[in-house]
């Protein structure tokens, strides 16, 4: 009986480890090029490790039923009689509750961190008191929050195209350009059917939605050219919809933004 | 004075066609239903396989160069459509559900045989609708979630037909489910208790409470749907100041019950299977029951995570994270049963214990990654990528169509009175494990490294991985060759399989294999003890 635990114990222990072992050396995501991918990558890799222990638990569960309790040739009749066992069932239902209830609270942390759970019909005050906390989400007027970023980008998603108005240069581009470490904020909508705007080195999505504008705001921490990729099938050509977000050092977007800048006209 | 009319003396009998010619009739028998549904619904999935085919084809290189885009589209529209409306609903709940329940209740046939067979023959017509949509002026290409405004904007006659068909399957859906919930309910063989039904019945209860809830939205919802496409109605159509995010509100408030549609009675079914070839009863009868039912209640309130980047407010995105992921408590509860109902036995290795372990270990892993999809920070980067297409094909292929064949391996020779042959069994199974890993497990990555769903394109730096998965389809389609020569050489020259072979214990073994179309000589026996394995004969409640 002493043995049988500690063979349990080890082979426990041993899935722990692997398991770990995995979570910290194998990297399955891209380049980290915003403020919330650090933190996405934190998430995914507990839920990375925890996955890890519950899948190969379960498998050698498995497995080891299939070969240790396989039915011998010289064997006949059947296996215990065994019904049931009801502290069993009770630890099995409430240790995944508890799991299942700290990965909720720690992702709901996490989402607070990337400023998701901020409200999004917000007001003036709102906005310049705590602006770090927008990020993804529906605003009925946007108007006031647009004025008061620097960085304020008009999204309008086409079949099958991005453009990006830049209403401070007055001037539209087909390429996103961005300087490195500002907050960029975003209204997005769509003239024709759903689109999504994802940067998966930003782990950021939202849909561009017909008739209804969503915001988008984040932080690229990384200079580089990363892809706009439409996720949302919106017709034939969706996987060829695609555009470049140009994240560079503060000086080359100026030089790119005053190149571009058009003179206000005055109608 | 009462006098009992038997339904089945009534029905004029010299005019009921005789042998395999049944099959093509309107049956009223429940096991010729049940196995009509069965050949159907795997005729679709050849259809559907065939579609997954060209899709991995086109996929195998970068560019989009084998098929035209809007044909691509049309393609993945039908894929899913097919698989889900037309092999794996009916399948697991109209074919195994027909064959099985009427015995397990101690019943001669279902409550309802004439509306039984009218829900099986909506089937085919709308499905081969739904398939020549495609010579007319192509079929649906907005996916099979038929989103609008995309759906509202493609050529209409498609998404019409489209629309049609569904409303048919969900029409045969709603008349099958009635039908399992007044049989289960009211036609029990006296004496027999609730709690003493086989566990595939009370997943066909929850499957149908599912089903009779949420499938009238979904209709509901397409006849709005197709209002706005033939009548310029503004209901989702943005432009006449509609709302596309209530379509989606009320699409998925079908479509996520629909994967406990497609998983419930799976769940049940393996709880058949495993007992019998492991010789040990079903661990934990009464929490499993439990733990179906707590399913089908969360089932209900989790839609929303399909739409966490649709712009959902904050706390509706919250409250379905913690709905979601605690739909992992109930089916963990199965989960650990099973393998305790492994632990213990002594388990013959067989093919249809092979697939339903099988079942296990896949099933494990998709819901693990819909835990973390589940996670609202979590799935707004994997969300509309590859990430979810392995995660709902873990769900649903390594789930639910690894349980339909375990069941087949399982049941046929109650149905046929032949055994299938165990090495082309255990080679189908194989090839088909294998084929699954190595299609699916890839696009994980993929997923998370920048590949979106339902693309006939993609950046060259993903093309070896794609590669890799399209092998696995390949593989999947090169295993259903083994499987179909297993069924029909068994079929014609299959050993003799006797009344019980297994040495199970439900009510189907108890008669002769193929069952009279009585089901019983004489009179239903009363089995309270389905899973009693171990016990001495004469402790045995029979």
């Amino acid at each position: 009986m002493l043995n049988k635990n500690i063979y349990l114990i080890l082979i426990i222990s041993l899935v722990f480890a692997i398991s770990f072992w995995i979570g910290f050396n194998v990297n399955l995501l891209p380049t980290e090029a915003s403020i919330n991918a650090p933190i996405y990558d934190e998430l995914f890799k507990i839920l990375f490790i925890i996955g890890l222990i519950i899948f190969i638990g379960m498998t050698i569960a498995v497995i080891y039923s299939l070969f240790r309790f396989r039915k011998r040739n010289d064997q006949i009749g059947d296996g215990i009689a065994l019904e049931g066992n009801l502290s069993l069932e009770i630890v099995w239902t409430i240790i995944p509750s508890i799991i299942v209830l700290l990965i909720g609270l720690y992702s709901y942390n996490i989402y607070d961190r990337m400023g998701g759970m901020k409200e999004l019909n917000h007001h003036h005050e709102m906005m310049s008191s705590n602006s770090e906390k927008i990020w993804a989400g529906i605003s009925q007027t946007s108007d006031n929050e647009l004025a008061i970023n620097n960085l304020s980008i008009e999204v309008s998603a086409m079949q099958f195209a991005f453009l990006f108005n830049y209403p401070k240069g007055n001037f539209i581009s087909g390429e996103l350009h961005v300087p490195v470490d500002q907050k960029v904020s975003m209204k997005m909508e769509s003239k024709d059917v759903i689109h999504a705007f994802w940067v998966p080195e930003f782990r950021i999505k939202q849909d561009i939605i017909p008739g209804q504008p969503t915001i988008l705001n984040f932080t690229p921490t990384k200079v580089g050219k990363y892809p706009i990729i439409c996720a949302e099938l919106c017709g034939p050509y969706h996987g060829g919809m695609r555009a470049s977000i140009i994240v560079e050092e503060e000086s080359d977007y100026n030089e790119w933004f005053n190149k571009n800048k058009k003179p206000e006209v005055n109608l | 004075m009462t006098i009992s009319i038997d339904p089945q003396k009534t029905n004029n009998e010299s005019l009921q066609p005789k042998g395999w010619l049944r099959y093509f009739s309107f049956s009223l028998d429940h096991k010729v239903i049940g196995i009509q549904y069965l050949v159907c619904g795997f005729l679709f999935y050849l259809i559907g396989g065939s579609l997954a085919s060209a899709i991995r084809i086109e996929l195998a290189s970068p560019m989009s160069d084998f098929m035209p885009r809007d044909v691509y589209n049309q393609v993945l529209t039908l894929h899913g459509t097919i698989m889900i409306f037309l092999w794996i609903v009916p399948v697991v709940n109209g074919a195994f559900g027909n064959y099985l329940i009427p015995f397990y209740v101690g019943a001669r046939d279902m409550a309802f045989p004439r509306l039984n067979a009218v829900a099986f023959w909506l089937i085919p017509p709308s499905g081969l609708m739904l398939v020549a949509s495609y010579f007319v002026e192509g079929a649906a290409q907005a996916g099979w979630t038929a989103y609008p405004p995309l759906s509202i904007t493609t050529p209409q006659s498609g998404q019409i037909i489209w629309i049609l068909s569904v409303l048919l399957l969900g029409g045969s859906s709603i008349f099958g489910g009635i039908n399992f919930i007044a049989t289960i309910i009211k036609l029990r063989r006296p004496g027999l208790k609730l709690m003493q039904l086989p566990m595939y019945c009370w997943a066909m209860l929850g499957t149908s409470l599912l089903v009779v809830l949420s499938t009238p939205v979904l209709a509901g919802t397409l006849i709005l749907l197709s209002f706005d496409i033939i009548a310029n109605t503004g209901f989702f159509n943005p432009v006449l100041g509609g709302n596309v995010v209530v379509y989606q509100h009320l699409f998925w408030f079908y479509s996520h019950p629909a994967v406990y549609i497609m998983v419930l009675p799976a769940f049940g079914l393996v709880s058949e299977i495993l007992p019998v070839h492991a010789r040990k009863p079903l661990f934990g009868y009464t929490t499993m029951v439990f733990s179906i039912m707590g399913i089908v209640v969360l089932g209900l309130v989790v839609w929303a995570h399909h739409m966490f980047t649709s712009g959902t407010p904050p706390w509706m995105r919250l409250f379905f994270t913690i709905a979601t992921a605690f739909i992992a408590v109930p089916t963990g509860i199965k989960f650990f049963n099973w393998v305790a109902t492994l632990w213990g036995g002594k388990i013959s290795i067989n093919s249809a214990m092979l697939f339903s372990c099988g079942f296990i270990i896949n099933f494990v892993f998709g819901g693990i990654t819909g835990v973390a999809l589940a996670q609202v920070p979590f799935d707004i980067h994997v969300h509309d990528t590859y990430f979810v297409v392995a995660h709902f094909h873990y769900i649903v292929y390594g789930g639910t169509v690894f349980i339909i064949f375990s069941s087949i391996y399982h049941w046929f020779p109650k149905v046929t009175g032949k055994m299938l042959n165990e090495k082309l069994g255990i080679l189908h199974f194989i090839i088909t494990f294998i084929g699954f890993n190595l299609c699916f497990a890839p696009q994980h990555w993929l997923g998370l490294n920048g590949m979106p769903r339902r693309v006939a394109e993609y950046d060259p730096q993903f093309q070896f991985v794609n590669q890799i998965s399209s092998l696995g389809a390949l593989l999947m389609a090169i295993s259903t060759i083994p499987f179909l020569i297993n069924v029909f050489l068994s079929v014609r020259n299959g050993k003799d399989a006797g009344d019980n072979p297994w040495n199970a214990l439900t009510p189907e073994w108890l008669t002769s294999s193929p069952p009279p179309v009585e089901n019983w000589e004489g009179e239903a026996p009363l089995v309270e003890e389905p899973y009693g394995y171990g016990k001495e004969i004469s402790e045995r409640k029979l």
